[in-house]
């Protein structure tokens, strides 16, 4: 059964709306929680594809962009509800509760680290690259730890959720509605990426650095752009993920969290659009399906990415439409 | 007299003990085709590294329509209209033959940082494509993946990537290498056309293509030009059949 | 702070690098020969920390649960090195590391399942329990000791198999050139296989050694894991000299940087929160080595052609 991408691309998408609604109609919150949840390790992950899937970058470190966007707005949050601003020496900020400044906010600051952490990493490759990453993670975990003012080990908690003009974001299906939003939007900007001929520079760069260089292309200044815009986007989805909990912890820093990121990808399907999109459902299922069924769920988890790593490269997208995954 | 449209002076490396290249000048003229041969191991990739930009030299300086881009880095001498054609097809192997040559016109027009419009709905990048291709004869394959092409097909490839750059000189490493009697005799007659778009310096092993093109051949051993000269001079030359031609009777 | 007390820290820092060094050897030399990145190598630790407890436990005899370590993890080693590893030598880095990640879900929860989530205990041996006097006064634990005598005498094991071996000339000509020794002959299957063993077992090891001293639990390989990659990047990918001098480099960096920075910051802040952030910093302190390490030598100190 070889399935056109487009077509499923489009089903996949409509199933994500319809489940919620589904879960609506049958008085089944929880559920919308779970879709909101696999909306947001999508978001997460769809920012991890562009510089993995299609930069080739070997990221195993993300974690660290849906840190920072958890703890920016954790931060800006806490100090809101407890109408104490946040005294930085020479300027001193008001916390806030508006969804946009909080979602924009975590993007910049994501994007800032993005480019340093990029600008000492990018020029490695290999191995080397992997454990920067890796390093970088482990670096701001255990910041994060020791910083008692926002919670150290034990995290921070948010009591209410924030707020979003027009829309009661307590509601679980109006919270849905916005991730989902959020998803569909970076979805149609990385589509548009992939196509204009940055993203055909950027692809072909992986696939053939010296061949770039020999037409005039610079792939490191490629790269540095891909993975700052992917941590920009790996960091909103982090500020939503702080949201969704009501809670911000130092684990959203660890290096399970960075490997699992890439799980999504390569579960749906690397470089492909919808790649992270379906891994994230498969991963919220099985999540809440094996993990239901034996507290050893991971096990299981771990044999399935081992035959998709060993036999079906491609991923599940693969699988349906007969194409192999974009090799990294 | 002219000038040169690609000269190297006293170009020199060194690994460790090994003198890989030693003040190697050659010049590049207006519509030539300028070949370079030599036998294995003598210094020609080497050589080619340099001029490209992905090797430094330790001393030596290579210009480019009389100005010195020895700084510049391999991708910025392509901009300044450098094209290289590599030894081993370098393609993108996933994408299909007209997303390679797209991505020619993408770097020929500084057209990266565009990041709305597909790249493939740009006419622009379309029409210096597919011209390149029909040049080749690639056209009918433009939606073919790169990884399905025949060895050949590979080889019109690369070519054709090189020209979409529109560019002032030609590097061209090995291009007859794997090809048969037929691709090699069409290649031939294709690179003969070339020469008055823009000279070629033509690095090859293929004896029949070099004395069948070349205007201009030198000789390089252990790192050394030992002779410069047309393809007569050279086959009477006794350093070089000694060194090189010899041999291979 | 007394000579004493940092003598006997730069003892620790010693002994935390040479237990590191056990660990960083195995992955370097799975890089260099096989070209593996290997995730799973904290998981042998696991493995051989948790055979040791459960022999010495069933036996009482802490060096048969040490052998026990040793048996289990080279055997387990062999085990994924055929079933698994084999298939992933021509892979992608990301194929590589996802695959060995897999594994560290399957060994970490499958261990939870077999001996669930609370820690077991090893106890030091007997003979080796208590204080031992060092010259200068110092009372130093001689279990301690023994793992630093342990360690050097590891890393000179290794030097020698390495340097005067036979195996040791296949392992340094196929870190050079894989196709090469297979065209030469040179059976490289049972070389991979008893390459990752021999890395595997060096783990399994130092997990049962470092297993008496901190607790035997699920998880306890990954954090050690990391810093066995730090130390060979630092050290350079590859090279065993490498990985001892970036194994030791990196334990005294944490351990003297864990007693000294909190006592740095007792002098600006109070001390309970200097004693958190200066553990916090001390940690981060690794990763500040590496990244200026890497700044200065791109692919480490030893690391081969750049």
């Amino acid at each position: 059964m070889r399935l056109r991408e487009p077509y499923l691309n489009a089903a996949v998408l409509l199933g994500l709306i319809a489940l919620p609604l589904a879960a609506l109609l049958a008085d089944a919150p929880f559920t919308i929680t779970l879709a909101t949840r696999a909306v947001i390790l999508a978001l997460a992950a769809v920012g991890l594809n562009i510089a993995l899937g299609i930069g080739g970058l070997v990221s195993f470190g993300h974690a660290v962009f849906f840190g920072i966007g958890g703890y920016v707005m954790g931060i800006l949050a806490s100090h809101a509800q407890t109408y104490t601003p946040l005294d930085l020496g020479f300027v001193s900020i008001e916390g806030t509760k508006s969804m946009p400044v909080i979602w924009l906010s975590a993007m910049l600051i994501s994007g800032i680290i993005a480019f340093f952490i990029g600008l000492l990493s990018l020029r490695t490759s290999g191995v080397y690259f992997i454990m920067i990453t890796l390093a970088f993670g482990q670096l701001f975990y255990y910041f994060s730890i020791s910083w008692p003012q926002y919670g150290g080990e034990d995290g921070l908690s948010i009591y209410m959720r924030n707020d979003f003009p027009g829309l009661n974001t307590l509601k679980p299906l109006q919270f849905f509605c916005l991730c989902f939003g959020l998803l569909c939007s970076v979805l149609f900007i990385q589509s548009k990426l992939q196509s204009a001929p940055f993203g055909l520079a950027l692809n072909a760069a992986r696939q053939t650095p010296l061949r770039a260089q020999a037409v005039g292309i610079e792939p490191l200044k490629l790269r540095l752009l891909a993975f700052v815009i992917s941590g920009a986007i790996t960091g909103l989805a982090g500020a939503l993920f702080a949201d969704l909990n009501r809670f911000v912890s130092p684990t959203m820093f660890s290096w399970q969290l960075s490997g699992e990121l890439i799980v999504l990808i390569i579960i749906g399907g690397v470089g492909r659009l919808m790649g992270p999109v379906i891994g994230a459902c498969m991963f919220v299922a099985l999540e809440h399906f094996l993990g239901g069924l034996t507290k050893f769920w991971h096990v299981y988890l771990g044999l399935i990415l081992l035959c998709i790593v060993l036999f079906a490269r491609g991923g599940l997208i693969g699988l349906l439409t007969g194409k192999d995954g974009a090799k990294v | 007299m002219a000038q040169p449209v690609l000269a190297t002076h006293k170009l020199q490396k060194s690994f460790g003990a090994l003198l890989a290249t030693d003040r190697v000048s050659v010049t590049l003229m207006p519509g030539e085709i300028h070949a370079v041969i030599g036998p294995n191991g003598a210094g020609k990739s080497t050589l080619i590294k340099q001029i490209c930009g992905s090797l430094q030299p330790d001393s030596g300086s290579v210009d480019l329509l009389g100005k010195d881009i020895s700084q510049l880095g391999t991708a910025a001498r392509a901009r300044q209209g450098l094209a290289r054609s590599f030894q081993i097809s370098e393609l993108a192997m996933e994408d299909t033959v007209l997303q390679n040559v797209v991505l020619g016109g993408i770097g020929a027009t500084r057209a990266t940082w565009r990041f709305w419009r597909p790249a493939l709905h740009t006419q622009a990048l379309i029409a210096r494509a597919e011209s390149a291709l029909a040049r080749v004869n690639l056209l009918e394959q433009k939606d073919t993946i790169c990884a399905k092409l025949s060895h050949g097909q590979r080889r019109q490839l690369e070519i054709a990537v090189a020209l979409t750059l529109a560019p002032k000189a030609f590097i061209m490493d090995e291009p007859m290498a794997g090809l048969g009697g037929e691709g090699s005799k069409t290649m031939t007659k294709f690179l003969d056309g070339l020469r008055g778009e823009a000279p070629i310096l033509l690095v090859e092993h293929d004896m029949d293509a070099v004395f069948a093109l070349a205007d201009r051949i030198s000789v390089l051993v252990y790192g050394k030009i030992i002779a410069t000269g047309s393809a007569r001079e050279i086959r009477a030359n006794r350093a070089v059949r000694e060194a090189y031609l010899g041999e291979a009777e | 702070m007394s000579a004493i007390l940092i003598i006997e820290q730069i003892l620790n820092g010693l002994q935390f690098g040479v237990m590191l060094f056990l660990m960083a050897a195995g992955l370097t030399l799975i890089f260099g020969v096989m070209g593996l990145i290997n995730l799973a190598h904290g998981s042998l630790y696991m493995v051989g920390a948790f055979a040791a407890a459960s022999m010495a436990g069933l036996t009482g005899s802490f060096f048969i649960g040490l052998l026990a370590a040793l048996i289990a993890a080279a055997l387990a080693g062999a085990i994924i090195e055929i079933v698994v590893i084999r298939r992933l030598y021509k892979a992608a880095h990301l194929d590589q590391v996802l695959a060995t990640f897999a594994l560290i879900l399957i060994f970490s929860e499958g261990t939870r399942w077999l001996f669930g989530s609370f820690p077991l205990f090893l106890e030091i041996p007997k003979l080796l329990s208590g204080p031992i006097s060092l010259p200068g006064g110092i009372q130093y634990p001689l279990y301690r000791l023994s793992l630093i005598a342990i360690g050097l005498a590891v890393a000179l094991g290794l030097w020698a198999l390495i340097e005067k071996t036979r195996i040791g000339i296949q392992i340094r000509a196929g870190e050079n050139d894989r196709e090469m020794i297979a065209a030469l002959g040179v059976d490289i299957s049972k070389l991979y296989t008893l390459v990752f063993a021999l890395g595997a077992a060096l783990a399994g090891t130092a997990g049962a050694l470092v297993g008496a001293i901190q607790s035997v639990q699920v998880g306890m390989g990954e954090p050690v894991l990391i810093l066995a990659f730090v130390v060979i990047v630092i050290g350079g990918i590859g090279s065993i000299r490498g990985a001892f001098i970036g194994a030791l480099l990196v334990g005294l960096t944490d351990t003297l940087g864990g007693v000294f920075l909190p006592e740095l910051l007792k002098l600006f802040m109070e001390t309970g929160s200097a004693q958190k952030t200066g553990s916090a910093f001390a940690s981060m302190g690794i990763y500040i080595l590496m990244g200026g390490v890497l700044i200065w030598k791109p692919t480490g100190l030893f690391g081969a052609r750049a």
